[in-house]
């Protein structure tokens, strides 16, 4: 049986990895390309799968599945559908703009190119993945090269970072694992013996059989990695000093995609499978979400380095994310796996944009610019529309998704408190983002930055795209939504089913 | 021509929209051709917008009425989780109104510009945005839902922000850009909860099904006053009200044409146009609370900045307040249920009060200054701005039959039907209204040139105001430097007439100025508020005690005005001196201004290092605490680690597997 789509996708990366690892490393040049090469594929080939997408058929498409271990019961299950193919095209995106970005990398070359395409098969596979043990297997691999990029290739305070990011993540995973055994132990195996499939898993109503409360420890051992992945309040603080080491590229995928590996397994593990217990403890979920988008846009304020504040304004954009999935409704879970498409373009954007000033400047504190729109008038312009965008601006991807959320989540009566709360953090986001942009690009140019050359070249190149994209799915939001949808109806059968 | 077909109104903001992206992306280095580009494309517009007018009017005539004089087009722009979002349009007598009054205002603002931007080195920039102002603008009028509207409401905030900020290195432009935005964003937020809430119990964005499902009973009662005044509080950021018109007066810092666009005839007007758009809504409101609160922060808004108006020295910051003053009439109109009286101010004023401000800007292009007190005498040079600004202040003034008479004297014969107070209060702000536009006319216009000492080296300029020295600074600011220079200041004798292109669209504007209100005066039958009800029969008691005193009231502000700055019988500072406290409290704009400082600085950035520090020290501080504790035990414990990976590995594994098992036995007796 030949490879399928998604397997290529998954693995081509490895064997970029492989081979970028293998070439002599001294020639730069040819790193670069095999390496942009390898992620080009991929991302070409998640987009033929996203063209082929039936988005009128329901359920799972391009499906491979082969026993791994049968004894146990795990399978080499993959398959996509409306919530996880935006992610893996997502993933291919972001990793080959990411490439782009990375080109003036001179230390360790090779190592950092083959480490980027690692990554890129690790989140893949998370995404791609419908079996529990497979799925886990990714979420732990993409930890080593995450660590080592942050380790290696970033700034001064990177040991404290990484470590941190590490050791967060898995302690998230150790629990996870023991959810994941829970629910492999627990569930109905009368017909086809001990299983991993997801979807086998979601067949089993563990609520109604072994009680609220054992569901309910089972989804906590699960959501909490997910949702330090996520990140949420009171689990985020990883993520702020994770960033500010991390090089641009790795801080693209981070927020990017990374961050989207908690949504989404929220919703295809938590809500998939224990529809009841993420009904029973949504308050606590819109409660955290609530309180990340308006911390998470307060602290953006007061930043004074540009990554930080990014890397702050994705707490509070992922408490979106969130709230929508907490909403329970259809239109606002739809919300949130748009949400998190939107999120990884616009702030795969912004961070790609602070590295184009700090590799210019050597600095990222907001007080040490101003005036900039003079001299880099095409650079202030993509900042400006980064922005606009991350504040939800009509006709930018942004607006489309905080909406729908707002829509959604404010159709369930006992969320109506928590979205209006939630909606105000747009007054505080646009706050931020046009503070910033005022004191880094207008007013009189600072003396010192009066021979800084504009972006252009390949700066130039992955926001261009970026922004096609953002302003495409803003204008016709029906590119995404249509495949989405699809996604979240079984999901919110299930709920519907269990009668909540 | 009757067969208008709602499908041609798409055509009506693609022309703009066109013409902005040919210009970003084409044609910017071409400036003139980016000029043309953009003025053509208006004026395609303003050709269609004509058309679906012309097409309604002949329908109007022929006595069609009600629903006939509607049309709509509705389509889903995308659906998700079976909520369907549209997109729609609508052509009414409301939307035709604003159409033809957006496409006529823009299309002789850009002509205007030519002459007033014409050495600015962002000027095919500066066309790009007015095109996307333009078409965002449309976008708003047109929209038969309140997502669509949204939409448009959202994208003019942002070209107004872009326009206000078109001189970003001027620090106060680029702060006050970004006030206009935030402020008008806090009032967005009240839109967006209202539309949440209107869409949550009538399943509907879209205008004529929410009214429907309001006259079934689906939104009523306590709930639907509170969406409406969420959705009014949109429209008081958007259209300057009381409490959020803070931003506007700085909006002045962008260049004088848009101000005469965006912060006077349009986009300011949104506000109003909402509340019109929506009026039915607000009329179910229980006891028409919704309206009276609309009646009352208009009423309030008329008198409070009119009072402003009287004191300020910047000829842009009369212009600025008299703005806000009369929005707030229209929204007092409406609220009263002078709906038809209302929206009429709505397409008067935004005649008179570009000219206003395009006129203001005449001046300032010819001595290049905005402190009335350095001007005075310009009637003589610049005869063609002074007569046509004459034209609008005694329109403004509420002198018939110059427009601004009928609408307002409609609005306060309406306010003295319902409530007295908010009668007393109009009667009093068209008091101030008359004394404050001719101060700044008197100032401008009469006596004898206060400016810099004349200085003829700048005369071979051949009547171009700019200097191309200064090219990269605004055309404000270039000889506010200069005349501190006293090097090079155009002196009276090198004051001229502004080039045709900026006279003509003043020309231009006069003459609705004078006429726009007869069409709704009792000579034509009202037929400007028939025409806006939809065909109703208008036939309203004409008060003659309001006309009159309404003439009185503006003719005795015109007087003391002149007493006072014209014959100077009368000191400027009678009341400024005895009370200098006042004076300075409101020419300090009432501390308002003070208030939203102290507010964002000490409370919002306050509470945001608070975040800060609670995160850094209390949220990071417990996970680090955690982590060193680990790393204590880790220490008592680190014979057992090797520091090889795959150990790691294992101890997450068999510790998952303890937890596990500790589960499994948990649970089986669960």
């Amino acid at each position: 049986m030949s490879p399928g789509y998604l397997t290529l996708i998954t693995f081509l990366p490895l064997l970029g990895a492989i081979v970028t690892a293998l070439m002599p490393k001294d020639n730069l040049r040819a790193i670069r390309l095999t390496a942009a090469g390898f992620a080009f594929v991929a991302l070409v080939l998640s987009v033929i799968v996203w063209v082929q997408y039936d988005t009128n058929a329901a359920g799972l498409q391009f499906v491979e599945k082969v026993p791994w271990i049968p004894s146990l019961g795990i399978t080499y299950f993959m398959g996509v559908d409306g919530l996880n193919l935006p992610m893996v095209v997502l993933t291919t995106l972001l990793t080959f703009l990411a490439i782009l970005a990375s080109w003036h990398i001179t230390l360790r070359t090779k190592f950092y190119f083959a480490l980027l395409l690692l990554l890129e098969m690790g989140i893949v596979g998370v995404f791609t993945s419908l079996d529990l043990l497979l799925f886990f297997l990714f979420w732990e691999v993409e930890l080593i090269p995450m660590y080592l990029l942050i380790i290696i290739w970033g700034g001064p305070r990177r040991e404290y970072a990484a470590i941190k990011f590490v050791l967060y993540t898995i302690a998230g995973s150790a629990l996870m694992l023991a959810g994941i055994l829970a629910l492999y132990f627990f569930a109905d195996a009368n017909v086809s013996g001990r299983t991993f499939d997801l979807l086998e898993l979601a067949k089993t109503n563990y609520a109604l059989k072994y009680g609220p409360v054992f569901s309910s420890v089972v989804f906590f051992l699960l959501i909490l990695g997910f949702l330090i992945k996520l990140p949420s309040f009171p689990f985020h603080t990883w993520l702020p000093d994770a960033h500010v080491e991390a090089p641009t590229a790795v801080s693209v995928i981070l927020a990017g995609v990374l961050l989207k590996m908690g949504g989404y397994a929220i919703i295809r593990i938590n809500a998939s499978i224990l529809p009841q217990a993420l009904h029973d403890w949504a308050y606590v979920l819109a409660i955290m979400a609530v309180i990340s988008v308006i911390y998470g846009a307060c602290t953006s304020m007061v930043q004074n380095d540009l990554k930080k504040m990014v890397a702050y304004s994705s707490v509070s954009h992922m408490g979106y994310v969130l709230l929508g999935i907490a909403a329970l409704t259809p239109a606002s879970m739809n919300g949130a796996v748009l949400q998190m498409f939107t999120h990884g373009t616009i702030t795969g954007m912004l961070f790609l944009l602070v590295g184009v000033i700090y590799d210019k400047t050597h600095t990222r504190l907001i007080s040490e610019f101003g005036g900039l729109a003079a001299r880099m008038p095409l650079y202030a312009t993509l900042f400006v529309m980064g922005g606009l965008a991350s504040l939800g601006l009509p006709g930018m991807s942004g607006f489309v998704a905080e909406f729908t959320v707002f829509v959604g989540s404010y159709l369930n009566p006992n969320m109506q408190l928590f979205t209006i709360i939630a909606a105000a953090g747009i007054v505080i986001t646009a706050g931020y983002i046009m503070w910033m942009l005022q004191r880094v690009f207008f007013g009189p140019l600072v003396q010192k930055w009066q021979h800084i050359e504009d972006a252009r070249g390949i700066e130039v190149v992955p926001l261009v795209v970026l922004v096609v994209i953002i302003i495409a799915v803003g204008v016709y939001p029906a590119l995404v939504t249509n495949v989405i949808g699809g996604g979240v109806a079984p999901v919110m059968a299930n709920f519907t089913k269990a009668g909540l | 021509m009757e067969s208008f077909s709602i499908e041609y109104l798409g055509l009506i903001p693609l022309f703009p929209l066109l013409a902005f992206v040919i210009i970003a992306l084409v044609t910017r280095p071409l400036k003139r051709l980016s000029a043309y580009l953009s003025i053509l494309a208006v004026f395609a517009s303003l050709l269609v917008s004509a058309w679906a007018l012309y097409s309604l009017v002949i329908a109007f005539l022929s006595h069609a009425s009600g629903e006939a004089l509607v049309k709509e087009l509705t389509v889903t722009w995308f659906s998700v989780g079976g909520v369907a979002l549209p997109a729609g349009l609508i052509l009414d007598p409301l939307t035709a109104m604003m159409l033809i009054v957006v496409t006529i205002v823009s299309f002789l603002v850009q002509v205007y510009s030519q002459g007033y931007m014409h050495d600015d080195p962002g000027y095919s920039k500066y066309f790009a945005f007015i095109s996307l102002f333009t078409t965002s603008m449309l976008i708003l009028v047109m929209a038969n839902n309140f997502l669509q509207l949204y939409i448009g409401w959202e994208l003019v905030g942002l070209c107004s922000y872009l326009l206000i900020g078109f001189w970003y290195h001027k620090p106060e432009a680029a702060a006050a850009a970004k006030k206009a935005f935030l402020t008008t964003r806090l009032g967005d937020l009240g839109l967006l909860v209202g539309i949440l809430i209107i869409y949550f119990t009538t399943h509907s964005f879209g205008f004529a099904e929410i009214e429907h499902e309001i006259k079934v009973g689906a939104l009523s009662g306590g709930l639907l006053t509170v969406a409406m005044v969420c959705v009014f509080l949109g429209a008081v950021g958007k259209s300057a009200q009381f409490p959020l018109h803070v931003w506007l007066p700085d909006a002045m810092e962008g260049p004088t044409p848009v101000s005469a666009l965006i912060h006077a005839a349009t986009m300011v007007a949104a506000g109003v146009y909402l509340v019109a758009r929506t009026f039915e809504m607000f009329a179910a409101s229980p006891d028409q609370q919704a309206l009276l609160v609309v009646a009352y922060v208009g009423g309030f808004t008329a008198i409070f900045a009119a009072s402003m108006g009287l004191v300020m020295n910047d000829i842009k910051k009369v212009m600025a307040y008299s703005t806000i003053s009369q929005l707030g009439y229209m929204m007092m109109g409406l609220g009263v249920g002078a709906y038809a009286a209302g929206v009429f101010h709505l397409f008067n004023h935004a005649f008179f009060k570009a000219l206003l401000f395009l006129g203001s800007g005449s001046v300032i292009h010819a001595v290049h200054d905005q402190d009335m007190r350095n001007m005075g005498g310009l009637g003589g040079k610049l005869k063609i701005t002074f007569v046509t600004m004459l034209f609008a202040s005694l329109a403004l003034a509420g002198i018939p039959p110059f427009s601004g008479f009928w609408s307002k004297d409609e609005i306060l014969a309406g306010a003295f039907e319902k409530d007295t107070l908010l009668y007393i209060i109009g009667a009093v702000a068209a008091f101030f209204t008359a004394f404050y536009i001719f101060r700044a006319m008197f100032m401008t216009f009469t006596g004898k040139y206060r400016g810099a000492p004349a200085h003829d080296s700048h005369g071979s300029a051949g009547g171009h105001g700019h200097d191309s020295v200064h090219a990269s600074a605004s055309p404000e600011d270039e000889l506010r430097a200069k005349v501190k220079e006293h090097a090079s200041g155009h002196g009276e004798h090198g004051i001229h007439e502004s080039p045709w292109v900026m006279t003509v669209p003043l020309i231009l504007l006069a003459i609705p100025s004078l006429l726009s209100g007869l069409l709704g005066s009792p000579f034509m039958g009202m037929a400007f508020q028939s025409f806006i009800e939809k065909g109703a029969e208008v036939h309203e008691e004409l008060n003659y005690t309001v006309m009159m005193s309404s003439i009185a009231i503006a003719v005795a502000g015109i007087l003391l005005s002149s007493l006072v700055y014209y014959f100077k019988i009368i000191p400027a500072n009678l009341i400024s001196r005895p009370l200098p406290w006042l004076h300075a409290f409101v020419l300090n704009k009432y501390a308002m201004d003070d208030l939203y400082g102290w507010i964002v600085n000490s409370v919002v950035l306050g509470a945001s290092r608070a975040a800060l520090w609670f995160d850094q020290y209390v949220v990071d501080g417990i996970v680090n605490g955690v982590a060193n504790l680990v790393g204590a035990a880790g220490g008592a414990l680190r014979k057992v680690e090797t520091g090889q990976i795959p150990n790691y590995g294992l101890a997450i594994f068999a510790g998952a597997v303890v937890i596990s098992a500790v589960l499994i036995i948990s649970g089986s007796t669960l």
